[in-house]
């Protein structure tokens, strides 16, 4: 299996990058994030040069890390700025600093060709870093290769089986989806409107609707990382008027960031911004005890589903049905990013198949 | 079902759309081109080998007069 190597990827919330250091592995490359004492967010690789000790297990003084094991000592840069007993420094004595940017409450790293490291391409999800919207969010490290969550997240018809009684009702398997795909911008948009279904406890409880609702899910993928699940829950009947506010409706923006840690394991990054209920913790409480029980039944089902999967033959047999539409098409631009980065082609690529 | 409008409005957009109360699936791509499917894995096969096989529908004149001529297909 390959990885899309020359593209963003969130390696942490801002809120987990501190004085203390923080060890995650993105793309197979171990990593050591710590924030500077003017606040920087900064990634290093996590192996000192000089006996591959990780330096996540070390200690900062304050904006270098002082290697655990022998004491040596790299700056921000990664740059080796003392080795212990003696004067001269060796040359190569460096670990790789990776660009980071911190943007709507995420860290992002990028572990590729550097020169092509542009942060104006990263995705947006700037309800994570708005005051009008309350958050909860949590991440669940995922036994699992990153494809199987795509493929989870791209066909929502999932929640009527796996997650009823949470936020599955029967009116999300059988109601048809619209799905596109911008193929020069790299993004998949798959549709589900559902004009009379029931009500879910998750959006029942949080929003108060007695009676059935008007449901739509408009999913927005960006390929590799960023998957958004704009939710719209209104009373049954309920449209949003041709102008103006939306406000008679619940809105929840639900973002994953889906970083492939190794070949194997995958770090599931999980948001709701809700623009209701803003200031009711225990509506905040609620949301995120039923968030992560839904992230952690689909954490248990991919995990089967790795293991079955990694004991067959490469090209084992699949049957792919409507529901199936958008999930095909992120696996084609995935597919696409991971052969562009393997050629060292330019930000572009070339015609689709 | 409301059928949702396009969200996407780039210059090379493909779109299917699956026909509410049936198992078909219609296919739309940048160049006005559509075909229907059962499955989606032949229908991503047709559009994403544009150009190859896609015909534009023939464009009807708004109005009938005599002058007016249909778009040849390409």
């Amino acid at each position: 299996m390959a990885f899309a190597r020359n593209q963003w990827y969130v390696a942490a919330y801002s809120s987990e990058v501190g004085r203390d250091l923080l060890a995650r592995t993105v793309l197979g490359e171990p990593l050591v994030l710590y924030r500077t004492e003017s606040g920087a967010a900064t990634v290093l690789a996590d192996r000192c040069v000089h006996r591959r000790y990780p330096l996540s297990e070390s200690r900062l003084d304050g904006d270098t890390i002082v290697c655990g094991y022998h004491g040596f000592t790299y700056d921000q840069t990664g740059t080796c700025v003392f080795v212990p007993g003696q004067q001269r420094i060796p040359r190569t004595a460096r670990v790789a600093a990776y660009p980071v940017v911190e943007q709507d409450s995420l860290v992002w790293v990028w572990i590729g060709d550097r020169d092509r490291a542009d942060p104006t391409s990263i995705p947006r999800a700037p309800w994570l870093d708005d005051p009008r919207y309350t958050v909860v969010r949590g991440m669940a490290p995922l036994n699992a290769r990153y494809e199987l969550l795509v493929d989870n997240l791209m066909d929502l018809s999932h929640e009527t089986y796996l997650h009823g009684g949470y936020i599955g009702t029967p009116e999300v398997a059988n109601t048809p989806i619209t799905t596109e795909v911008d193929d020069e911008r790299g993004i998949v948009y798959v549709s589900r409107h559902m004009d009379d279904a029931e009500c879910p406890p998750f959006y029942a409880r949080s929003t108060g609707i007695q009676g059935r609702i008007t449901r739509w899910q408009d999913i927005e993928y960006h390929p590799p990382c960023l998957y958004l699940l704009h939710s719209r829950i209104a009373p049954q009947g309920v449209y949003p008027p041709a102008e103006g506010e939306d406000k008679d409706a619940f809105h929840a923006e639900i973002v994953y960031a889906i970083t492939p840690s190794t070949e194997h394991t995958t770090y599931d990054f999980w948001a709701v911004a809700r623009d209701f209920a803003v200031d009711d913790e225990s509506v905040s409480e609620y949301l995120h005890q039923s968030n992560h029980t839904v992230v952690m039944q689909d954490v248990t089902a991919l995990n089967i589903l790795e293991q079955v999967i990694a004991s067959e033959p490469d090209k084992y047999q699949e049957l792919s049905i409507n529901i199936d539409t958008g999930g095909l098409a992120a696996r084609r631009l995935l597919a696409r990013l991971v052969e562009a980065g393997a050629v060292g082609a330019a930000g572009t690529v070339g015609a689709p198949r | 079902m409301t059928a949702p409008a396009g969200m996407l409005t780039g210059d090379r957009v493909y779109r299917i759309h699956w026909m509410p109360g049936t198992d078909t699936l219609r296919g739309i791509c940048h160049c006005g081109a559509e075909s229907t499917a059962e499955e989606p894995v032949e229908l991503w096969d047709w559009l994403l080998a544009h150009p190859r096989g896609h015909q534009v529908p023939a464009v009807v004149p708004p109005a009938p007069q005599p002058s007016a001529r249909s778009a040849v297909p390409v």
